[in-house]
């Protein structure tokens, strides 16, 4: 057990940190969290300079456009650059954490060669088209179907909760190309082009005000038969690939984050007056040891995917339990921090509260989440 | 940066792993219930392993190994429930004579309490006027003192290495019997109030994994503390789910969940309070440099 980084990923961070500390002063502001196209582009043109720099998909291999740089590399860039305040993936999120590493996993030679080098270069956005009105946890009951025309797919049907959806390019799809198979075995994976005729999106608006998900109804779409990656109707497969991306390297950066965040809260505390509020600032000592853990569970994930070489395996969804959890519990101590100033929509504190109720909801509940733990790490049975 | 066990660290986990299975296994544990004595024989054999030794540097006579390996060992002796003053005696090799090898039982005075006082041969801290009680676990005899002792943080992280062995046991045992005990028809296993339960425990082990193995690798003061908090919330919840798991069985005297709780308690008095670790742990944040929001 090594906690000690070499002399290359010293000088690796070393490099990286050099370079934040000259570019971060010269970004432009951040557009308002509702300036959609404004927000498309501040995080287009930061994921640029990360291409221009040499740090664009960093995780990713390097015959995939990708540097091929070490899980614990990647790991260093997550908590420099969140630790510089730089700008978070953003609407680059699917494109660069699920879309580009399944594409690269499982896609063909032109398939990457068409879809890697604009995500990485930070010229296209993604989009997940996974979930559907009547198909959430459930996803394999989805319904969007697709039938062969020619060289082209005709897809129909509605999908639901799709992130970005209003401003990306290419939407990773799920639909269902055999209605006969079990429902396993029936679902194909394809790229669709978003400005395809017979797509409307309708924005949805959250909880916490902003229309950050939407709805995208689907009719008679044409989706070129060259845009499936997989086979057809081995879908279910490629999408655990996408989904163990989504679950087991997705939350990162957010963990340092998080305790930045903490600290952040507890001067905020001492600002107040809250600090001598002596069980108020044990659950923040408490939230610290959380934090810590969260921290010392990512390093001991990203090892032991370092040393197996392979996938991320179920193991993410131990930590998105947990975290999804513990994001929420600091959120709630900032309320009680903050007194009545936590019901203010113009606070950042009150924005990040809210949002952080999705956590447990998203890329798969915590009741999910719970299953897959107890059935493929525990081996419990199967329940009907 | 490589967080995971070398392949030294596994063979010696394996090692002691099975010690204890071969000397101290199911039979030798219900044993030690009915007449809870220190076993002296085990005591020296554990000393001939090096148990007490493993930090003594090889010209002291020890094995020369660091705070991981024997972090290691503690978490088997905490899955194993292995009785006796273990992180005393350890603690003691190379200053108390006979505690490396296992000749010598050490007791030591942590908090107001002292485990194993009257079977000890040196006791380390002041238990003039120590009284005894009837002790919750009926494997670790105690003894109230009036004159606490401070804490020490390598014996708070043993502590929390032997809390994680048996919260990693207590999941283990759960979900054995949730594989096998039937009702309505199926295991419980497959009723999702039952999977969850148990899902939840492993989160926590996994959890107090890292931090337990962190803070063995830093030594960290404030790592400890964290490790502290976590090991011990993984030991105690995850006996009383194992004990839900187990229905009636499990509050019965003969099922071995009982033991993991009570000694679950036991250890969480060791050491710094809940309280002083989550106090250290909070000044740690407003201590730390201020950083910019996004
Ligand atoms: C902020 C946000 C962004 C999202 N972005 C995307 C996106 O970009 N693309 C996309 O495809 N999807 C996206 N989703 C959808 C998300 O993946 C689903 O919301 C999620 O999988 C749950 O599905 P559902 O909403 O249909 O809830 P349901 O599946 O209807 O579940 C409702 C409740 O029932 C529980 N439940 C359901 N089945 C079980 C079971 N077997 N056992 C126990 N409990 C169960 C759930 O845990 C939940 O509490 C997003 C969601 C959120 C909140």
């Amino acid at each position: 057990m090594d906690l000690s980084y070499t002399p290359e990923e010293e000088e690796f961070r070393a490099r990286l940190r050099e370079w934040l500390a000259k570019v971060l002063p010269g970004l432009p502001p951040k557009p308002s969290p509702d300036d959609w196209p404004g927000r498309r582009a501040y995080d287009l043109g930061w994921q640029r300079m990360l291409y221009d720099a040499g740090y664009a998909g960093l995780h990713w291999p390097a015959d995939a456009g990708g540097r091929g740089a070490t899980p614990t590399q990647h790991l260093i860039f997550l908590e420099e650059t969140e630790k510089a305040g730089a700008p978070y993936v953003g609407a680059n999120f699917v494109g660069l954490l699920h879309a580009g590493p399944t594409i690269a996993a499982e896609g063909s030679a032109e398939q990457r060669a068409r879809w890697l080098p604009p995500v990485l270069r930070g010229e296209e956005v993604w989009c997940q088209g996974f979930s559907e009105p009547d198909a959430g946890s459930d996803l394999a009951a989805l319904r969007t179907r697709a039938r062969r025309d020619g060289d082209d797919y005709v897809v129909s049907g509605s999908k639901i909760w799709t992130s970005h959806a209003e401003v990306a390019d290419w939407c990773e799809l799920l639909v269902r190309t055999d209605a006969k198979a079990p429902k396993h075995r029936g679902i194909s994976w394809l790229a669709m082009p978003m400005d395809a005729p017979g797509i409307t999106v309708r924005p949805l608006r959250t909880l916490a005000g902003s229309t950050e998900f939407a709805e995208v109804f689907l009719d008679e779409v044409r989706v070129p038969v060259a845009n499936r990656v997989g086979e057809e109707n081995d879908g279910w497969r490629v999408t655990m690939v996408t989904l163990s991306f989504e679950r087991g390297t997705a939350f990162v950066g957010e963990v340092v984050a998080c305790r930045r965040v903490l600290g952040e809260l507890a001067r905020e505390a001492r600002k107040n007056g809250r600090w001598d509020d002596v069980p108020l600032r044990r659950r923040l000592g408490r939230l610290n040891a959380e934090f810590r853990a969260l921290w010392r569970l990512t390093q001991w994930n990203v090892s032991e995917s370092e040393r197996s070489g392979g996938v991320p395996g179920v193991g993410g969804s131990v930590f998105k339990l947990r975290y999804s959890r513990a994001r929420q519990d600091l959120y709630d101590a900032a309320a009680d921090v903050l007194g009545p100033e936590a019901l203010d929509l113009d606070s950042p504190w009150t924005l990040d509260r809210l949002s952080s109720l999705s956590y447990t909801i998203a890329a798969g509940t915590s009741q999910i989440q719970r299953n897959i733990v107890a059935e493929r790490i525990l081996g419990l049975p199967k329940g009907r | 940066m490589d967080f995971q066990l070398t392949d030294d660290q596994r063979a010696l986990r394996a090692g002691v792993r099975e010690l204890l299975v071969r000397r101290f296994g199911r039979e030798q544990l219900r044993a030690a219930v009915d007449a809870p004595e220190l076993d002296r024989a085990l005591w020296r054999e554990l000393g001939e392993a090096g148990f007490f030794a493993l930090r003594l540097p090889e010209a002291q006579g020890g094995v020369g190994l660091g705070l991981p390996e024997a972090v290691l060992a503690f978490e088997e002796a905490g899955r194993a429930l292995l009785t006796g003053p273990l992180v005393a005696t350890h603690l003691a090799a190379g200053e108390v004579p006979g505690a490396a090898t296992g000749e010598s039982v050490v007791a030591a005075v942590d908090g107001t309490l002292v485990e194993w006082l009257d079977e000890a041969d040196v006791v380390r801290g002041d238990v003039t006027g120590a009284v005894p009680m009837r002790s919750a676990d009926p494997l670790t005899p105690l003894h109230r003192v009036s004159r606490p002792a401070p804490p020490d943080p390598v014996a708070a992280l043993l502590t929390a290495a032997e809390q994680l062995g048996s919260a990693a046991r207590t999941c283990e045992l759960a979900v054995q019997h949730a594989r096998t005990r039937e009702q309505f028809g199926q295991p419980i296993g497959a009723f999702q109030a039952v999977k969850h339960l148990c899902s939840e425990m492993l989160v926590r082990v996994e959890v107090a994994r890292g931090a337990v193995y962190a803070a063995a690798v830093t030594a960290d003061p404030l790592d400890i503390a964290a490790a502290g908090l976590l090991a011990d919330e993984a030991a105690e919840l995850g006996a009383r789910d194992c004990l839900q798991v187990h229905g009636g069985m499990g509050f019965t005297w003969e099922s071995d969940v009982h033991l993991h709780l009570k000694r679950a308690w036991l250890r969480a008095r060791r050491g710094q309070s809940a309280a002083e670790a989550e106090e250290a742990l909070a000044e740690d944040l407003v201590a730390a440099a201020p950083g910019p929001r996004t």
